[in-house]
């Protein structure tokens, strides 16, 4: 497929990437483009400038601290999650990375563009929000860390606006994390997901069921059930699951991925 | 825009447009058609190739992101007209059909046996889960990727 016309920027650092970002209305960043490329081709998006991430180190790297909290560049890819000595301090990172999609894609594809994507299906969304990420954005006048409660506003939407950049994601320490999903075919798009993380109360984070991962929260894994109904869900319908089958799988998801960051 | 590119051995300097995908680049641009366009969506992996020691999906890449990458494909394979171990053992166990797949699954099950000389089948399998094969059923394929493991 030939792509519309588009200028390519190859920044060499952050603060040049932030000022093509900033300069050009119609720039967007290019992580992996594993999903970028794509809906270019499809002209779902049609960017005038592609500010390509590729090559720049300080957006790389996953490193641990000694407190446990892990410092993960946005542009690390799936496949440098499952295989990091690092990730393994929260395992459920590798563990879910190794779930999207093939090898391919996982070799190229980003953490910090599943998110910034937030295509309601993706897996890391919810996962972001269940382990409590922090994430950290850059524009021209600094740097501010949002919550990832806070930082999934709408479908494709973000607190990364124009002109910023998600430069690294804060994870802390924890292995009590679960992640259940019904997806089309193994380890395909998901139709439902749930993460969980247990650190005194249980966290389960929904995906698939709102333009953002609804959030839910109980006293123990026995409980998740009633709290994702009193969430009062209203997934939309579509060819692959109804509305109400979503509800369904919300609920049993929930408690899979509660049961399992409970027993670990 | 001018893109350097190493590719089986050879240097290429091209002018190229910065929205030409990889793909298009390597078939259009050097002629090198071996590696082939299945889905464009980036689902059926015939366009794998494996770019500085990466397997990855070249439809998924534009070819200015290229510059100053080695790449290896399908036509890489064999040095003097050998087969390699790994196509002699898609040819004896009827690991294709129409072979359009072909050249993704001989790369994809290169860069795995690269990274694990002897892979289980379940390896196997996950490895390939990026190609589709829409004539085989996987089965010769998996199974020639087997004989060739350790």
């Amino acid at each position: 497929m030939l792509l519309r016309e588009v200028e390519y920027a190859k920044p060499g650092s952050v603060a040049e990437a932030l000022e093509l970002l900033a300069s050009n209305d119609g720039a967007r960043a290019l992580a992996g483009g594993q999903t970028l490329i794509n809906v270019m081709k499809a002209r779902a998006a049609s960017p005038d400038m592609l500010v390509d991430l590729n090559g720049l180190d300080e957006l790389r790297g996953i490193e641990l601290a000694a407190d446990g909290t892990l410092t993960i560049g946005a542009m690390a890819t799936y496949s440098e999650l499952m295989s990091s000595a690092e990730a393994k301090a929260r395992p459920i990172l590798g563990e879910v990375c190794a779930q999207i999609a093939d090898v391919q894609v996982r070799n190229r594809g980003t953490i910090g563009g599943n998110v910034c994507s937030n295509d309601p299906t993706n897996h890391l969304p919810p996962l972001m929000v269940a382990v409590g990420a922090r994430l950290t954005i850059a524009s021209s006048d600094g740097e501010r860390e949002v919550p990832a409660d806070e930082f999934f506003l709408g479908v494709y939407l973000t607190a990364a606006g124009p002109g910023e950049l998600l430069t690294r994601i804060s994870i802390p320490a924890g292995k009590k994390d679960g992640f259940a999903a019904v997806t089309l075919g193994a380890e395909g798009t998901c139709i439902c997901n749930a993460a969980a993380s247990v650190n005194g109360n249980v966290r389960v984070a929904l995906g698939c069921v709102d333009a953002v991962p609804v959030l839910v929260t109980a006293d123990a894994p026995e409980g998740v059930a009633d709290a994702v109904r009193g969430a009062n869900l209203m997934p939309p319908s579509d060819v692959h699951a109804s509305s109400e089958y979503r509800i369904h799988l919300a609920t049993v998801l929930a408690e899979r991925a509660a049961a399992e960051a409970s027993s670990r | 825009m001018d893109v350097t590119v190493t590719v089986n051995g050879t240097t290429y300097e091209r002018d190229v447009e910065p929205r030409k995908l990889l793909i298009h680049f390597l078939r259009d641009d050097l002629d090198l058609t071996g590696s082939h366009v299945g889905c464009d969506t980036g689902n059926c992996g015939a366009c794998s190739v494996i770019v500085d020691g990466v397997l990855l999906k070249s439809c998924m890449l534009l070819a200015v992101q290229a510059d100053g990458v080695t790449i290896e494909t399908v036509e890489g394979l064999s040095e003097d007209g050998e087969l390699t171990q790994l196509q002699q053992a898609f040819n004896e166990h009827h690991a294709l059909q129409c072979g359009y797949c072909t050249p993704g699954m001989l790369m994809s099950a290169t860069a795995l046996l690269r990274e694990n000389a002897s892979p289980s089948e379940e390896e196997v399998k996950k490895a390939l889960q990026g190609n589709i094969c829409r004539c085989t059923g996987y089965w010769n394929i998996v199974e020639a990727v087997k004989a060739v493991a350790r």
